[in-house]
């Protein structure tokens, strides 16, 4: 017990930097999700197309950057030894193939159903008339017969 | 085993027992190895979510479907600006267990408490707003099963979205619910003096660790379904 109180003697020490090591990464997690919001406010009602897919590509590295603030200094990995941060970063890097496989794999399913699926391509082209209340209550399109009335 | 353990240089010791190699507290490695499979499993869904999202030719928008806002007016519409308030008070709640740490490190009971009690304020004001947005989508017609809302082209949507944001808010929000009992845990074991009578704080920094990663997942989750 006594050593990792020693592991982080030369971090407590120092309580100055420490809080302001704190104060800075709040701020870059605040800023960070501001800047996201900003452009999520922005994307409302663009056309899809290639600055929407840009803007979306800026989400996600502030979002990776964001994850990588938490666990290196709120988490405090950064502060482990070389090891540790390995045994948790390694494994993690698994990822990377599961999202292009996966994804890949989702997107092939997609363009072999709209080639060889005519009833998939049509539903996905019929369009359904837009709801007429506020709280789409009367709005069965898609389930007529799941839900026969709303029951609250 | 024996030969080369008695045989032994500096680095040998270091693997050799009775030391830590990682030079952290066996607890805390376990801690950081549970929330690395955790990390696994919001990833198999968040990952069954966009290949089911990259095989579908529609998607619903988010900010037509997430643009309520508790005590709005019928007809107002705001999206973005709820989900933008739980995430605030995510991030504000790591910010205050973060303190609570470093309060421990320092032997400050005081700051501790302070910031535990901050804490536990900001993960039950998070399960609230979920609570409120989870209702609100119910008496929307939406449910694991419904979904009352249309892609973005117009044309009917799938069950998918619904039961894809319930499974995984859920779990995230069961996540944040566990977390908060933990770290009533923690602030009742520190009011009680039980780190005193140990001599450290290292119960927080693992109730810490397991609730910077509920922050972490909540990054991904927020990001994926209402800004994507």
């Amino acid at each position: 017990m006594s050593q990792s109180h020693n592991a982080h003697a030369d971090h407590g020490t120092n309580d100055g930097s420490a809080i302001a090591e704190i104060k800075k990464v709040t701020i870059i997690l605040s800023v960070f999700t501001i800047i996201e919001l900003m452009l999520g406010f922005w994307m409302i009602g663009m056309p899809v197309g290639a600055l929407r897919l840009a803007i979306k590509g800026i989400i996600v590295i502030l979002m990776m950057a964001k994850a990588f603030y938490i666990v290196a200094y709120f988490m405090h990995l950064k502060h482990e030894v070389k090891n540790l941060i390995m045994t948790i970063v390694v494994p993690l890097l698994l990822f990377v193939w599961f999202i292009t496989a996966f994804l890949w794999d989702g997107n092939s399913f997609k363009n072999l159903r709209n080639t060889y699926d005519r009833h998939f391509k049509e539903q996905s082209t019929i369009k359904v008339a837009p709801k007429e209340e506020e709280h789409g209550e009367k709005h069965t399109s898609d389930e007529k017969n799941e839900v026969p009335a709303e029951k609250h | 085993m024996s030969t080369t353990t008695t045989a032994s240089s500096n680095e040998a010791k270091l693997w050799g027992g009775g030391k830590s190699p990682f030079n952290v507290e066996y607890g805390k490695v376990m801690m950081w190895y549970f929330l690395m499979s955790d990390a696994f499993t919001f990833g198999a869904f968040l990952i069954s979510y966009g290949t089911v999202r990259f095989s579908t030719n529609g998607w619903p928008d988010p900010n037509a479907v997430f643009r309520s806002f508790p005590f709005a007016p019928e007809g107002v519409h705001a999206p973005l600006v709820f989900v933008s308030i739980m995430t605030f008070i995510l991030i504000i709640s790591s910010v205050t267990m973060v303190l609570a740490v470093h309060a421990g490190h320092n032997m400050d009971k005081k700051g501790v408490v302070r910031n535990m009690i901050l804490t536990i304020i900001g993960g039950i004001a998070f399960l609230s707003c979920q609570a409120w947005e989870w209702n609100h989508l119910f008496h929307e017609g939406a449910w694991w099963g419904m979904n009352p809302f249309l892609n973005a082209d117009g044309t009917a949507s799938s069950t998918n979205f619904t039961n894809f944001f319930f499974t995984i808010t859920g779990f995230h929000g069961f996540h944040v619910f566990s977390g908060v009992v933990i770290n009533i845990i923690m602030l009742i074991m520190t009011l009680t003096d039980k780190f005193e009578q140990r001599g450290h704080y290292n119960m927080i920094e693992k109730a810490g660790l397991y609730w910077h990663f509920v922050d972490l997942v909540w990054v991904f989750v927020f990001t994926i379904f209402y800004l994507l």
